[in-house]
């Protein structure tokens, strides 16, 4: 049973990967192994104008993200009397549930007439594409940071207080550090979740800002070309870089977490 | 029992007037959403002293060592180090240092690091922060773990490195929580002996909050109890376990018997005191507390105090009681027997295994006789 769910995850994947070595014009039938798709790509201007603003706006929604989900993350946690904190909390979670259709409508209508009242952010490209990611991202972003911060032990910011660093620089050279795995993998789930988005980036995005998976999506509607299975395959290897690093990352702050001691339960000799 | 530590000025500094105290607490409360943490403390510490706060978990005794190290501010109340008031000084501006219980090593530095960062905040130079942390590295053994990151320590290693990490600092004062709490029972003793030596060695006077009276019993110049907020008794470690001044830290301190009964005859330095719980014997104790004839007392005696025997003593008519051995309980140097009187009321005696188990003259069920001397009992009033 598993065999056969792990089998209809993966087989497609190997079959789409294999196919974009195929020779053949059409997207399914094997005739012989070549690069033809690949050169062929690499000549498609569209794809890879689409492919660099999609590059663009992952780079930028994620860096964007992890610094606003840190500064979340830690008033969340760290910030003692917050007035209405649990409607932040809320507040911030609420796009995890969000159908992407209701957020992607909801920005258009938010830019169109933000663009008729203040005349900004004006005409739809990559500004407005990265907006409309951070809101998705940003609330991935801070469960990640705020779930690393809250297991931290926050002695050692007390230790390193009680050492005389001031409390800016505890911030810099410890509470940074302690949740820098948590930051890096923030980043790489956001830069992820903003590059293989298509639902908000078709309601956001303006003619000179198309992305990557609009480009890929548009283009079955036009008769398939083995160039997709090209394009696919290098996203998914690129996807599978990044989610191995985070694994890796994620894995390893784990190990250092643990390194809480024990609890000994004190045991009475006698009648004590 | 207490070490006495060589820096401690005299030999008993709390007994002389004109010794001026090097921490003094000052009337000092802190309220948590209207109920008090800590309620009205005032305590003195002399410099070189290992002064040990001892009491159950929620007490108030680590609120009132965060108060000490600048993380909580006190409602009310004034805390002096050296003869500064420390009201508004910031942590990272107070002359004192914390040992905190999960040890709060950072983990992405080594050991050289962790414990090189406090001096690196002084903005001394290169050479001297080398010098001092392989200096105070030295000092607890752990010259050879330098590079080592602290998931890569055994706990009884971090604890070292989590007090080196405080001593380099040289403070004036050092506070500890729970030091050893997070070690196993062995590593526990030894570390304790290891603390004290290293405290005489350097002088600095330590402040030590504990939750387990033997570890305060063996580490501490002075304990100070403390119970709902408040210290309800300071005292060397003799003074605490064998003159309690009441109930509370008796059964706190060790094991003890309790009498409660009323005072028949008062004496200048004896009282005899009826209690419904010895039946053909009255209670004669040596006092320092008076209490009036009439008044309800308590009367304890430590189960070590209290003589068990096969045969009848001599001629008594008190403190003196005959029962029937219910439990035996072995602890290898020492057996603590359970004696119930014919009333059915327990008293507890601990007696030196002179003979093996198989030889041991008193067994289950024998009929034994206990006694004690009056000087031995302590007369609570409250």
């Amino acid at each position: 049973m598993l065999l056969f769910g792990y089998a209809f995850m993966y087989v497609p994947l190997f079959c789409i990967i294999a196919l974009s070595f195929n020779d053949s014009r059409f997207v399914t039938a094997w005739s012989h192994f070549s690069f033809k798709w690949y050169k062929a790509l690499a000549q498609n201007s569209i794809m890879l104008d689409a492919a660099l603003n999609s590059l663009k706006i992952a780079c930028c929604t994620a860096t964007i993200s992890v610094l606003i989900g840190t500064l979340a993350a830690i008033a969340i946690v760290r910030v003692k009397r917050f007035k209405g904190k649990p409607f932040f909390v809320g507040m911030i979670a609420a796009p995890l549930i969000m159908p992407d259709v209701v957020v992607g409508l909801s920005l258009l209508l938010l830019f169109v007439s933000m663009t008729n009242l203040l005349g900004w952010p004006g005409e739809h490209g990559i500004l407005t594409v990265t907006i409309a990611h951070i809101t998705l991202s940003l609330s991935y972003v801070t469960a990640v940071i705020q779930s690393r911060l809250t297991e931290m032990d926050s002695s050692i910011e007390e230790a390193a207080l009680d050492l005389g660093a001031t409390p800016v620089k505890v911030f810099f050279a410890i509470t940074i550090p302690s949740i820098s795995s948590a930051i890096m993998s923030g980043w790489i789930l956001s830069f992820v979740l903003s590059f293989d988005d298509v639902v908000l980036a078709s309601f956001v995005s303006g003619p000179q800002s198309t992305t990557l998976p609009m480009v890929v999506f548009s283009s079955i509607r036009m008769g398939l070309s083995p160039q997709i299975n090209a394009m696919t395959t290098i996203i998914v290897s690129i996807l599978t870089v990044c989610v191995a690093i985070a694994g890796y990352v994620i894995y390893h702050s784990g190990k250092k977490i643990s390194n809480k001691p024990r609890q000994e339960k004190k045991r009475w000799q006698g009648l004590m | 029992m207490a070490a006495k530590s060589r820096h401690l000025n005299k030999i008993e500094p709390w007994h002389d007037p004109e010794e001026r105290p090097y921490v003094y607490i000052e009337n000092i409360t802190k309220d948590y959403d209207g109920s008090a943490a800590v309620d009205e403390v005032n305590l003195s510490v002399y410099q070189g002293e290992l002064f040990s706060l001892l009491g159950k978990s929620g007490c108030g005794k680590s609120t009132l060592l965060r108060m000490l190290a600048g993380f909580e501010m006190p409602s009310s109340g004034k805390i002096y180090i050296d003869g500064i008031d420390m009201s508004g000084i910031p942590p990272y501006r107070r002359p004192v240092s914390m040992v905190f219980q999960s040890y709060a090593l950072f983990p992405h530095m080594n050991v050289e690091q962790n414990v090189a960062f406090g001096l690196k905040q002084e903005k001394l130079p290169r050479s001297q922060i080398n010098e001092r942390v392989d200096d105070v590295l030295e000092l607890v053994q752990m010259l050879d773990f330098k590079k080592r990151k602290p998931h890569q320590l055994s706990g009884g290693q971090r604890q070292r490195i989590a007090l080196a990490r405080s001593l380099v600092k040289r403070p004036k004062l050092l506070l500890l929580d729970e030091p050893l709490a997070a070690l196993d029972k062995k590593l526990r003793e030894k570390t304790q002996l290891e603390l004290v030596n290293i405290q005489e060695e350097v002088g600095i006077t330590f402040i030590m909050v504990s939750h387990d009276q033997e570890e305060a019993m063996t580490m501490a110049s002075r304990i100070g109890i403390m119970a709902d907020g408040r210290i309800i008794q300071v005292g060397t470690p003799t003074e605490i376990y064998e003159y309690p001044n009441c109930k509370y830290v008796s059964n706190f301190v060790g094991a003890i018997n309790m009498f409660e009964g009323l005072v028949v005859e008062e004496e200048e330095n004896y009282a005899i005191v009826r209690s419904s719980v010895l039946d053909d014997s009255d209670i004669k104790v040596e006092h320092s507390a008076s209490a009036a004839i009439g008044a309800n007392v308590s009367v304890a005696i430590r189960p070590e105090k209290v003589v068990i025997s096969k045969t009848p003593l001599k001629e008594r008519n008190y403190n003196c009681a005959k029962g029937v051995v219910q439990d035996i309980i072995y602890l290898g140097d020492v057996s603590i027997y359970h004696v119930e009187l014919a009333n059915g009321h327990i008293v507890y005696s601990t007696a030196t295994n002179l003979f093996r188990i198989a030889e041991r003259p008193i067994q289950w069920d024998d009929e034994v006789y206990l006694y004690w001397l009056p000087e031995n009992a302590i007369l609570l009033t409250a």
